[in-house]
């Protein structure tokens, strides 16, 4: 698995074309957003400019402290990785974030974790998020 | 289409009732796509042949289509009205986020019917629609009214606020309804029929759901590709960079662009409210629609001192573009980029439709000139071309009707003039104010037949441009227009914003809807628009219109275009022939 880290460089270059989040579903074949990571919206209104919400990959993961499962797995270069089948959707550790960078499918009840893989990266026009290789 | 393609499901609201239920309607975007397609289908259905625009019965359709959240640059929303502006085919498309968010909640279409007792907003979301309380937004400006419900609902970044302001309340029938502060259904009047409904704003919230494809590693190939194109794509390049803008200075330089009520065709201001003007000196940020690279949104950051008080700032974001500027900077001889922007403020937060308001604003400066009207009827007001301040004030009266003159001027220059006279200098085409190109015969030939009187329709300014006259083929130019208007019939249904025209031909879009299950083929799609066309033509015929009988502006005749004085017998052949050609196909068995 990669090791680098998903970085927000700049939300005041974000335009809010949202091509990330779609993006991010696009990894699973499928349209839409139901497992989409990264999510952008306005600072309350359009006119005040953007905001970037995604996991930056915490060297001592907060989420991870109260999985009360072992679901949450610490990740090389940060982060954590979710094992699914550990999961019972009880979302602590959305409740735990505080960048509110968990994210949750409704169908499948289980919280949308950003694993850092880079793929919306590819797709921003503007330079705002990167993947940055771990040191 | 998929079977499990949420898009089938069309969302029926009852405002006098406060009931709502869901149909699934999948004959109807298998027929027809979505957007405009989906949308005149529905408007047939729906909407009564004897109403007025006024009636509870005339419906509000929203409709979608196939390819949004799918691609990129497929997020408009069609919307669909018997229109309060000219008693017509009312058609509006608005990009923002509203489309995105529609799909996402699970609708490919939604319908209003009826009336409220109160005013009310409606939250639509995935479970369906809550109705609110809108009693204390009523007579709230657009930002005022998105500020409220923008904190009271939740799924800020998947939702999207349509709202009206005063000018919708009162019934103005060029009202428009906005959308994420800067976009908007603009034209014929989607606002006066919010008003008419009290229907205030709509929060449309969309969910976190996936969206089938029949062939996923097609579809990350055929995204990509798109994706590709698009950036790539050098005439794209405009659209992003300065903006639409762009096209003030070369319009003024060929002697097309409407100044001072289309008196004239070069304005000596233009350098002043160009889109280079504004880039170096104004621009304060650029945005994009929900999934859309271009980020065509062209905000201006404004400050202005407050009077009473110093070292005491406001800075407001107003967005510009070249129709804004054009029917408040040339048309009504505004040489100043900020006043442009004061009067774009208020007229966005009134909820005007902009072009029409300039035109309307162009027409009483003329009348006033001439003696037609006079203080009594502007509430003491004397305006003159290019006076922002008494526009600002008149815009006020406007919104609020506040007299017998202003309740006219509410219902645009076709109205006004047939009562106080200066028909010849009233700038409509079907009841549409005109748009900013005098550019030639195939501009006039789009106000006069397209379905919208929307310059948008066949888009006849750009083939002007690229014609000489020695080249003007009338034959040829109908034609084409014709064809130009069914093909973005389809571009419309699926619905992808016009920028991406260049991008989007028969063969890319039946790619695209093959990912969602459709098995259209190109020429397949070329009969749909054709057919999409016709249907439009058939709600308008039934409503006693024809190209050949509307009245047409002497002053397009007065003024010189590019293509020199427009001759009148050879715009009339022209509108008859178009009007010949769809009969034809068509057009005359009207079911």
């Amino acid at each position: 698995m990669a090791t680098g880290r998903l970085k927000v460089l700049d939300p005041d270059r974000c335009v809010g074309c949202q091509l990330c989040m779609f993006a991010c579903q696009r990894r699973t074949g499928q349209a839409g957003l139901a497992e989409s990571a990264i999510h952008v919206r306005s600072r309350g209104g359009l006119s005040r400019g953007l905001t970037v919400i995604v996991c930056r990959a915490c060297e001592d993961p907060p989420c991870l402290a109260v999985c009360p499962t072992g679901a949450l797995i610490k990740r090389k270069g940060g982060g954590v990785v979710l094992a699914a089948k550990k999961c019972i959707g009880c979302g602590f550790c959305r409740e735990a974030c505080p960048l509110n960078a968990i994210f949750w499918n409704d169908e499948t009840q289980k919280p949308v974790i950003c694993m850092h893989c880079g793929y919306c990266a590819e797709y921003c026009p503007h330079q705002v998020i990167a993947l940055e290789e771990a040191a | 289409m998929l079977k499990n393609d949420p898009l089938k499901r069309v969302l029926y609201i009852d405002l006098s009732s406060k009931k709502f239920w869901i149909e699934e309607r999948r004959d109807l975007f298998e027929k027809y796509i979505g957007g405009t397609g989906v949308a005149s289908a529905l408007l047939e259905e729906e909407c009564p042949k004897e109403i007025d625009p006024q009636d509870p019965k005339n419906p509000i359709i929203l409709a979608v289509g196939p390819s949004t959240g799918l691609f990129p640059i497929v997020s408009k929303t069609v919307s669909m009205f018997l229109s309060p502006h000219n008693k017509l085919l009312g058609e509006s498309h608005a990009g923002g986020r509203s489309a995105v968010a529609l799909r996402l909640a699970g609708y490919g279409a939604v319908i209003i019917r009826g009336k409220s007792n109160i005013p009310v907003y409606l939250v639509i979301d995935s479970n369906g629609v809550k109705f609110r309380d809108a009693r204390a937004l009523w007579g709230l400006s657009v930002s005022e009214t998105g500020r409220f419900i923008r904190e009271r609902e939740k799924g800020s970044g998947l939702r999207s606020i349509l709202r009206i302001g005063r000018a919708g309340e009162t019934g103005v029938t060029y009202s428009c309804v906005v959308t994420e502060t800067y976009r908007h259904f603009g034209r014929l009047g989607l606002g006066a029929l919010f008003g008419y409904k009290k229907l205030k704003a709509i929060v449309i919230e969309g969910g976190k759901k996936a969206l089938p494809v029949t062939d996923r590693k097609l579809y990350k190939e055929t995204y990509d590709d798109i994706l590709t194109r698009l950036r790539e794509n050098p005439s794209l390049k405009k659209y992003y960079e300065l903006g639409t803008a762009v096209n003030i200075i070369p319009l003024n330089m060929l002697g097309a662009l409407p100044t001072r009520n289309l008196k004239e065709t070069r304005f000596e201001k233009a350098e002043n409210i160009c889109g280079e003007y504004f880039a170096e000196n104004l621009l304060g940020r650029r945005l994009a629609c929900a999934h859309c690279p271009m980020a065509c949104i062209h905000i201006a950051a404004l400050r202005t001192p407050y009077e009473d008080e110093p070292y005491f700032y406001k800075t407001t974001f107003i967005s510009y573009d070249y129709e804004p500027i054009y029917a408040t900077g040339s048309m009504i001889g505004v040489g100043s980029a900020e006043g442009v922007l004061r009067l774009l403020d208020s007229i966005d937060n009134y909820g005007f439709d902009v072009m029409s308001t300039g035109v309307v604003l162009a027409w009483t400066t003329e009348a006033f000139e001439k003696g037609l009207i006079n203080e009594e009827h502007t509430l003491g007001l004397e305006p003159k071309f290019g006076d922002v301040e008494t526009y600002l004030k008149m815009l006020f009266h406007l919104a609020n009707q506040s007299n017998e003159f202003y309740t006219a001027l509410a219902r645009g220059v076709d109205f006004t003039s047939q009562k106080y006279g200066g028909e010849d200098f009233a700038l409509a085409f079907g009841g549409n104010e005109m748009s900013g190109y005098h550019t030639g015969y195939g501009i006039h030939i789009t106000h006069l037949t397209g379905s919208r009187h929307s310059h948008l329709d066949s888009a006849g300014y750009s083939y002007d441009q690229k014609t000489k006259l020695k080249e003007l083929d009338i034959h040829k130019l109908v034609e084409k227009l014709f064809k130009e208007e069914a093909y973005r019939q389809v571009l419309s249904s699926a619905i992808c914003c016009f920028f991406g025209r260049s991008v989007f031909d028969f063969e890319t879009l039946a790619r695209m809807f093959s990912l969602s299950g459709f098995g259209y083929e190109a020429k397949d799609l070329e009969k749909l628009g054709q057919d999409i066309l016709i249907r439009k033509y058939h709600f308008k015929k039934a409503r006693n219109f024809a190209p050949s009988k509307l009245r047409i502006p002497r002053r397009i005749f007065e003024t010189i275009s590019p293509h020199g004085k427009l001759d009148e017998k050879v715009l009339k052949t022209a509108v008859k022939l178009y009007e010949e050609m769809i009969e034809k196909r068509g057009g005359g068995a009207c079911k």
